[in-house]
């Protein structure tokens, strides 16, 4: 008797909760929409793009080919300029890294009106445009005449002008400044999370204030400088104006090569094909990069 | 001798004063709190003996060295933070070894001593594990060997219990005690709960605002506080206004329809101030009415309103009936459990 009754009530629950369930649904539909409008299709668009064939005058081709893809893996050229988008992208995610987290550091440590003056500064630039950001750079930099080269030459420590217009170590300057804000606030976030008496503690147990900050410190920031790097990192490889300014038409990355494609030579499967080449590079980048991080301190950060 | 030694230590903010005119002599093995409301001053003196923060005025001794011209770092005093402050990226074990290994002890004896450690606080077993798969009880004990293990001249322990809930903190504060007289390890604690620096402590450092009020055995702050500040901040406890009455032959102090025979040295206002559970009902005396009856297991507690203004009594719990609420009684009490203070009630 009671059994039934247990039933026939478990039964009522289940059709109460039949529209609870479809709740959930129902209430991301608007955002899960807008996701698939205005990423998933424009996404797999530009994929079957890359599969199509494209000539001077033919124009377009809505054809399965694989010549694009043929083209960048045989071409050497595509090869060099992939290389040197990771490139430059890894240099300036370790110059932001081995800069930004002592500044992270050093800030966290500031007393109140000084940290959020500084942490202005350090955000300000992010609410100037990257154009205009890497159009000062190109100003300061400008030929032989520059204000780095000149005040490089004055310190002594350079003997000629350096070029840094349409070259790698241009690109990698500027990026690193543009780049620097999200490497601090990716430490920030991780310093916050320090127990304020930690470095107390290590001092009272006899660390000298280097071995705090390299037994201590570093270890429980590091996921915070990684998960800096990855955004750092991402955001240089697939980073277009700064390439466009500073590296010009002579010195191409993956961006601008996939820019003067589409727009340029208006081979836009080509272009198609070599901007789901970085997405695709990136992503495996980004995920394989983070699982590893998520393994490394799975134990020590749940 | 005396083993620590506070000399007149005063730390200034700015204009503001956190600690003022602070001396105290520690003897080997003893267990002091500092015991006062949040803001008094109390962990501001323990960072200071720490190295935390440098005095403003006067010296610090420990056997007659001056403490404030050693590094922190070479001070050698174990310390357990409120927060634990653990090293969360390290195991349990690794954590107690830090402190070796600052130290260079060398590898078969440092295992030796952290496994020691571990054990003596009741954590064998739990080396390999990560401080945040530990309970908050756990990682406490871990604190406290990570302190001991480096065999500190002083123990400085900053409110470690706070964080822990009612019944486990029982349980701690017994734990400590046992710890703290096995090692004999010279102890500070700072606390604000007056029932663990009662437990705990040989003798109470009671402070308010920077100062120190009185410094004693747990039994002479509560039985003899020297201030109206010490017999409100340790437990509960009465002031009633009085007055010496000089009119007759011999004076008598009176307050309301309560009297006795005046102690020397006092006249005019004076304060009476008497712990609640050292009030009887009786048939003379301080006329009162109960306003609410509270029954709490082992004792009542009786809030009564009486001619002196507001009253508690509490009445061990022995089975015999006891008045009920809106009773007119009177409240009597020995002349020798009450201190009196010149002056009118606070």
């Amino acid at each position: 008797m009671s059994a039934a009754a247990d039933t026939a009530a478990a039964n009522a629950a289940a059709t109460a909760d039949a529209p609870t369930a479809r709740a959930p649904w129902a209430l991301a539909a608007p955002a899960l929409m807008l996701f698939i409008g205005v990423l998933v299709i424009p996404l797999a668009m530009t994929v079957m793009l890359s599969f199509h064939d494209w000539g001077q005058y033919k124009g377009i081709e809505p054809v399965f080919i694989l010549k694009n893809w043929h083209e960048i893996a045989t071409d050497p050229y595509y090869a060099e300029m992939f290389w040197r988008t990771f490139r430059i992208a890894a240099l300036t995610t370790l110059i932001t890294a081995v800069l930004g987290a002592p500044e992270a550091y050093i800030l966290n440590r500031m007393s109140g009106r000084w940290k959020s003056f500084f942490l202005l500064v350090i955000l300000g630039p992010l609410l100037i445009s990257v154009v205009a950001r890497t159009l000062g750079w190109a100003l300061l930099f400008g030929g032989n005449n520059g204000l780095v080269n000149k005040l490089l030459m004055s310190l002594g420590l350079i003997g000629s002008p350096l070029r840094f217009m349409f070259t790698e170590t241009g690109m990698v300057v500027a990026l690193a400044h543009v780049m620097m804000p999200f490497m601090v606030l990716s430490v920030w976030a991780a310093l916050q999370r320090l127990d304020p008496q930690i470095e107390n503690a290590a001092l009272s147990l006899g660390a000298s204030p280097p071995t705090i900050i390299r037994r201590i410190v570093m270890p429980q920031i590091m996921p915070g400088v990684l998960s800096g790097a990855i955004i750092v990192f991402s955001l240089s490889a697939s980073a277009f104006a700064t390439p466009a300014i500073i590296g010009g038409r002579r010195l191409k990355v993956a961006a601008t090569l996939a820019y003067d494609e589409f727009l340029n030579t208006l081979n836009w499967p080509l272009g198609a094909a070599v901007a789901t080449l970085l997405l695709v590079a990136l992503v495996l980048i980004v995920v394989g990069s983070n699982a590893l991080i998520e393994r490394r301190y799975a134990e020590v950060f749940r | 001798m005396a083993y620590l030694e506070l000399d007149r230590v005063a730390k200034q903010f700015g204009a503001q004063t956190v600690v003022d005119d602070f001396s105290l002599a520690v003897g080997k093995g003893e267990f002091v709190s500092f015991l006062g409301p949040s803001g008094c001053g109390k962990t501001t003196t323990l960072q200071m003996i720490a190295g935390f923060l440098d005095p403003s005025r006067g010296a610090i001794r420990l056997e007659g060295r001056d403490l404030t011209a050693v590094h922190p770092a070479r001070r050698g005093l174990g310390i357990v933070f409120q927060s634990y402050a653990l090293f969360p990226h390290m195991t349990a074990a690794e954590n107690v070894a830090f402190g070796l290994e600052m130290r260079r002890v060398p590898r078969a004896e440092r295992a030796e001593r952290v496994r020691a450690a571990l054990a003596m606080v009741g954590l064998a077993g739990y080396e390999e594990r990560y401080p945040r798969r530990m309970s908050g009880g756990q990682q406490q004990r871990v604190a406290l060997a990570r302190a001991l293990v480096i065999r500190p001249s002083v123990l400085l322990l900053d409110e470690p219990l706070s964080n822990l809930d009612a019944k486990l903190r029982e349980g701690m504060q017994i734990e400590l005690r046992q710890i703290q007289r096995t090692l004999g390890t010279t102890t500070i604690l700072v606390t604000h709960d007056q029932n663990e620096a009662m437990s705990l402590s040989d003798r109470i450092v009671v402070m308010s605002q920077g100062r120190i009020e009185q410094i004693g055995t747990p039994q002479e702050t509560y039985e003899q506080p020297a201030s109206a500040f010490v017999s409100q901040f340790l437990g509960k406890t009465n002031d009633f206004a009085a007055t010496i009455d000089r009119t007759n032959a011999s004076a008598r102090l009176v307050a309301g329809s309560w009297s006795a025979p005046a102690p020397a040295g006092f006249s005019g206002p004076v304060t009476i101030s008497i712990r609640p559970e050292r009030i009887g009902f009786g048939d003379a005396g301080l006329a009162a009415k109960i306003v609410t009856r509270i029954f709490q297991g082992n004792h009542w507690l009786f809030q009564c309103e009486s001619e002196c203004g507001p009253a508690i009594v509490i009445r061990q719990n022995d089975g015999q009936t006891q008045p009920a609420e809106g009773d007119a009684v009177r409240l009597a009490w020995r002349v020798d459990d009450m201190s009196l203070r010149a002056g009118g009630a606070a």
